[in-house]
């Protein structure tokens, strides 16, 4: 993996709310084509770590590089970058259908005057819509209905064809299952392996830790603002990710656990 | 998707078939304004179903509709404006004195000759009209910039335009305002329509394919249905509210300047309960209060609804005031039966 080039990297990270330290030398790196499960408790500073990756909020040390690049992100240039969030809480506008949704500021227009003068063209956004639904394996029987007629799973299913429609380089989902039961959850890790394969790399943020172990093939454990642990789903245990995430067994920061 | 979680996509289904094409929401308010018109065509025959009355009732409508239409944008943001009525009657007072003052010197409008009017009745129109599109702007900067709630905001701009209107026309009609306006613009018909109310038909079909059709229409629904969606996706929400608040002015202004063109005067003291007529005609037409929800064709059947009301009962010789306890009572039945059925809809 080493000679390989991250998407998305940090290299000594620090964050400060006030006089709060909320992240430390934070280095973290997303490679093409992987799951990068960030796990922790509540506070550990998995959010503050995402909102900085994005650009929503500063940072006062350290360095974000995208593809090898030093960037100063904000969060339309990462979204020009091809960098997309799903948000826990369903970023989603339920009146509108989901061709709407997927296309929410970034609308197709008619060609010519009338595009100039705003007319949309929505045959061109159901067609791709339909695409993207199916090669997701999304199933949703009728995309011209309001969002609040479809159950909670598929609500997610839209709003992660949405990232994924947009997002070239990364998508970044914060807890995408928290508020789903266990078949629909099971709809969105089946998702997350369907865009890993396409090569586009996830960071999944999750405090499910049988999600995390199905899905990832990293996990980077944060405690305190500080990553305590890199584990191996394959040869660690859920164990091992949660005394890292509760600090019930300390070890050197950035250690990995045999 | 695996195998795993296909009987959970299959079994949810069924439950989802009885509202698989459902009526739109004004479909039954359509019905109650069709009961309305053939109930009245019943009673008084052709003195009710004419040509000439429909007219009536059309140019009765066409002020309201100007407001209410406005007033479907606002509420579609999940907003309100209560400051159209004002807006309305500060933008003719406006208009009225610019038209007056370029119409000719003081001594000669005093004795009714107003040379200048062909310089004076356009600037006075245009006056009226950008009057109100400045104050929708300012309602939508409070909003948008110093984040006031739109109740506020435009309660607190009410009193200071019918204020201001106040002061500009010392508490009275506006005199003196040509003749010609009335003659020319007011009584004017084209094709046997009177202009105002093409105008206004005109406004309608535009303002329902920009809700429909465009970009501008679709981040009106959008903001109303989840600002911080909107916002994450890349929305410019602030400016998009601005400009919702100022297409409300500007039509408040075109209003106005009806006021001039029918009536040749304007006065404060008109026109007070219309912003409350126009949030009951898009409410009528099953717009959601709370956003994200609504259209044109249904607010044009809510302002059409008391217009024909009151038509119908001054015809029958009745006390036109049982018209606003109808529209009142029908205000509380159309909110009642969409909420109901919004349930249902929304029912997993």
């Amino acid at each position: 993996m080493a000679e390989r080039t991250p998407v998305l990297a940090t290299r000594g990270i620090s964050k400060w709310f006030g006089p709060v330290r909320a992240l430390t030398n934070i280095d973290f790196e997303v490679y093409p084509g992987e799951v990068v499960a960030l796990i922790g408790d509540n506070g550990a500073g998995k959010s503050t770590l995402i909102n900085v990756i994005t650009g929503v909020l500063p940072h006062e040390e350290g360095e974000i590089t995208f593809e090898g690049k030093s960037v100063n992100l904000t969060p339309q240039e990462a979204r020009r970058l091809g960098i997309e969030t799903v948000y826990q809480d369903l970023a989603i506008a339920p009146h509108l259908d989901s061709v709407a949704n997927i296309f929410l500021g970034r609308e197709y227009r008619q060609p010519g005057i009338l595009g100039k003068m705003g007319f949309l063209d929505s045959k061109q956004m159901r067609s791709d819509t339909l695409q993207q639904l199916s090669r997701l394996r999304v199933r949703i029987k009728n995309i011209d209905r309001r969002m609040t007629t479809l159950s909670g799973g598929q609500r997610q299913g839209v709003a992660v064809a949405r990232s994924v429609r947009w997002a070239s380089k990364v998508v970044i989902m914060d807890e995408p299952t928290a508020a789903l039961g266990v078949a629909q959850s099971g709809m969105v890790l089946d998702l997350i392996k369907e865009v890993r394969n396409s090569g586009i790399p996830i960071i999944f943020i999750s405090h499910n830790m049988p999600h995390v172990f199905e899905v990832a093939d990293r996990i980077e454990v944060m405690r305190l603002g500080e990553l305590v642990a890199h584990l191996d789903p394959k040869t660690n245990s859920i164990d091992d990710a949660v005394s890292a995430m509760t600090g019930s067994i300390r070890m050197p920061t950035g250690a990995t656990i045999k | 998707m695996t195998s795993s979680t296909l009987p959970e996509q299959t079994a949810a289904v069924p439950a989802e078939e009885p509202v698989e094409r459902s009526l739109p929401s004004w479909f039954y308010i359509l019905i109650v304004l069709m009961i309305m018109i053939v109930f009245f065509s019943i009673w008084h025959g052709t003195k009710f179903a004419d040509r000439t009355n429909f007219q009536n009732i059309a140019l009765d409508a066409s002020q309201l509709m100007l407001l209410a239409i406005g007033s479907t944008f606002v509420i579609i943001t999940a907003g309100i404006d209560l400051s159209v009525s004002a807006m309305l009657v500060l933008s003719a007072i406006v208009g009225g004195k610019v038209m007056v003052h370029f119409s000719g010197s003081p001594e000669q409008v005093r004795k009714y000759e107003f040379p200048d009017q062909n310089t004076g009745i356009p600037l006075g129109l245009a006056a009226a009209i950008l009057t109100g599109l400045c104050v929708g702007m300012i309602n939508g900067g409070i909003i948008t910039k110093l984040k006031l709630p739109p109740f506020i905001t435009t309660l607190g701009t009410l009193g200071i335009c019918l204020g201001l209107a106040n002061i500009l026309s010392k508490g009275s009609s506006v005199p003196y305002v040509p003749i010609d306006i009335t003659r020319e613009i007011g009584a004017r018909e084209i094709g046997g329509v009177r202009l105002l109310v093409i105008i206004s038909a005109t406004v309608v079909i535009i303002a329902a394919i920009m809700l429909r059709f465009t970009r501008f229409g679709r981040y009106t629904f959008a903001i109303g249905s989840n600002a911080t969606a909107a916002r994450r996706v890349g929305i410019n929400v602030d400016r998009h509210l601005i400009k919702v608040y100022a297409l409300s002015g500007l039509l408040a202004g075109v209003a106005g300047a009806f006021d001039l063109a029918r009536f040749g005067t304007a006065n404060a003291s008109t026109h007070s309960t219309d912003n409350l007529n126009a949030i009951s005609a898009v409410v009528i037409g099953g717009t959601s209060l709370f956003g994200g929800m609504g259209s044109i064709i249904g607010t044009v059947i809510g302002a059409f609804i008391p217009a024909t009301l009151r038509n119908g009962l001054v015809i029958g010789g009745i006390n036109p005031f049982y018209q606003q306890v109808l529209v009142g009572g029908i205000l509380l039945a159309a909110v009642y039966f969409d909420q109901r059925r919004r349930k249902a809809e929304e029912r997993m």
